[in-house]
């Protein structure tokens, strides 16, 4: 172990909080690679992001279901400047909106790319490429 | 047009000059300073006031906190904060209130210290909230201009906009902040380089941000504050300045939904309400104070205001088709040089309203001649994402 006092804190990335009422089962299942998104059975309506009660009736039955993984990026930026502790040792990143072929439309990152600046383009397909953490993973994209 | 109500009408405002206040004042006092000056504008006083509007930027429960500083035992209390367009909603319930006969006099105040606070808006992480959207979207660090950048990535995809015409956003309102002293100074007190009018070339070979979004196409982020008081007819009647009235208000709220087109804002809800009641048409509006938090926000909202056809802002906008020395050629955009040349300490949807007021007024420093009605569109929280419209028609005697 090395003395923590005389070594500087590496940033790091933010993580999602998987005791969140809503959000934290989609998370606690990230830790085995499963996408997980909801389907109300009584109304068919796709709910992102996850949460208690169907947004599409009033007598909802949710039920996850699991993504095959696959996708298209509906639109992309790629940050050049940001004051984040973590995130300005990363720049230039691709943020970006991924369609899943399911519905969810959720916001990620693009990585195994050489250069963000020229690698990513709208309507690029994409599969999910998953960053692990200790008790969950992270979703991000690669090229499909 | 007959039908149109003239029921409430802005009787004062005030726009606090500095941009810097370098620690001096706090955001209260410039809420304070801007009440009184936008009260004496109209010939009032603070015991005249009976409706306070306030965003919450002094924190919770500040319809309380904001009665108490100011002074004033109002009837009605409204703390309505949804962004930067909170002040398009202030205007458009104090309308409601004064028509229903339950207030007279409704003051809207905002101070901001962003600047002297080093407040990192637009590049910043997300804020400390655990909201279940935040829970699934702070781990990629989509910094607040890379939403808006993703919406012009999207326009451009969708219909081949290009930042040569995105651009024509930010010259337009250089070429009004350079006309309007405190745009200038402003501009200098927050170092800018090179204050003077910009061209298409200069916007384009600016730094890059987020792509598409260059350094010229972003707001600034300044001190600033100002104020605003709404009366009902009869006030306004033996005001000091002749009133400029709410015509027409509208409301609308817009989120990430899946399958959703991105280039479509809340304002496409909000504006045809607002203009329906005011019975009037876009094409009859002189002057355009649109939310520029960045050149894309001005490009959609054009579009969904209904100026020009969805997808077809780009070339609308083209050969500085928004100056106000185009009179002719639809609205004039932002004429005190906007968000992006003049003002914006985070919230700048007061400002839309000082301006359209000083342009009906006669008194804006790009003056249109003759401008009769104007639009205050305000775009609060994240064109991409969830954001809040409120759309104000305003018209003159």
């Amino acid at each position: 172990m090395s003395d923590s006092n005389t070594e500087k804190k590496v940033p790091t990335r933010p993580l999602p909080k998987l005791n969140e009422l809503d959000t934290g089962e989609f998370w606690q299942a990230t830790a085995n690679k499963e996408f997980r998104y909801q389907q109300c059975a009584n109304c068919g309506t796709i709910v992102w992001h996850p949460r208690a009660h169907c947004t599409g009736c009033v007598d909802g039955d949710l039920r996850w279901k699991v993504s095959a993984g696959k996708g298209t990026i509906y639109s992309f930026s790629v940050v050049r400047l940001s004051y984040h502790p973590f995130f300005c040792t990363k720049v230039p990143y691709a943020v970006a909106y991924v369609d899943l072929d399911e519905g969810p439309r959720f916001l990620t990152n693009v990585t195994g790319i050489d250069d963000p600046l020229t690698d990513v383009r709208v309507g690029q397909r994409v599969e999910l490429a998953w960053e692990e953490h200790d008790e969950l993973s992270i979703p991000l994209v690669r090229p499909a | 047009m007959a039908s149109q109500s003239r029921d409430a009408a802005i009787v004062g405002i005030h726009e606090y000059p500095s941009r810097d206040v370098e620690g001096r004042v706090n955001a209260l006092q410039i809420k304070a300073a801007s009440a009184a000056k936008a009260l004496a504008d109209a010939g009032l006083t603070w015991s005249d006031v009976d409706a306070i509007y306030d965003a919450g930027e002094g924190g919770p429960m500040s319809g309380l906190m904001i009665s108490e500083y100011f002074g004033i035992k109002p009837t009605v209390m409204d703390t309505t904060g949804v962004g930067g367009s909170s002040y398009e909603f202030h205007a458009a319930h104090a309308l409601r209130a004064i028509r229903e006969g339950k207030a007279k006099v409704a003051l809207l105040t905002y101070g901001s210290t962003a600047h002297s606070n080093a407040m990192a808006i637009g590049a910043g992480g997300r804020g400390g909230g655990i909201s279940p959207g935040d829970n699934m979207e702070t781990f990629a660090g989509q910094t607040l201009i890379a939403n808006y950048a993703m919406v012009a990535q999207r326009h451009m995809h969708q219909y081949g906009t290009t930042s040569e015409q995105l651009a024509e956003i930010s010259t337009a309102t250089r070429f009004h902040a350079m006309r309007n002293p405190e745009a200038v100074q402003a501009m200098t007190d927050l170092d800018f380089v090179g204050i003077q009018e910009t061209t298409i070339e200069d916007v384009v070979n600016s730094r890059m941000i987020a792509d598409p979004l260059h350094l010229l196409e972003c707001c600034m982020v300044s001190d600033g504050g100002g104020a605003v008081v709404i009366a009902s007819a009869d006030v306004a009647a033996n005001c000091k300045k002749s009133p400029v009235w709410i015509l027409g208000t509208g409301e609308a709220t817009k989120y990430p939904a899946n399958g959703a087109d991105i280039t479509t804002s809340a304002g496409a809800q909000s504006a045809p309400i607002a203009f329906a009641e005011a019975g009037v048409s876009p094409a009859e509006i002189d002057i355009a104070m649109i939310y520029d938090s960045f050149s894309i926000t001005v490009l959609a909202l054009l579009e969904d205001l209904g100026f020009c056809a969805k997808g077809e802002g780009g070339a609308w906008v083209e050969g500085g088709r928004l100056r106000f020395d185009r009179p002719n050629d639809g609205p004039a955009l932002n004429t005190d040089g906007g968000g992006l040349s003049s003002n914006h300490p985070g919230m700048r949807g007061i400002f839309l309203l000082l301006e359209a007021t000083r342009q009906l007024r006669g008194e804006s420093t790009s003056q249109v001649a003759d401008a009769r009605l104007a639009i205050a569109h305000g775009n609060g929280g994240m064109l991409g994402a969830r954001h809040s419209a409120a759309s104000v028609i305003l018209g003159r005697d």
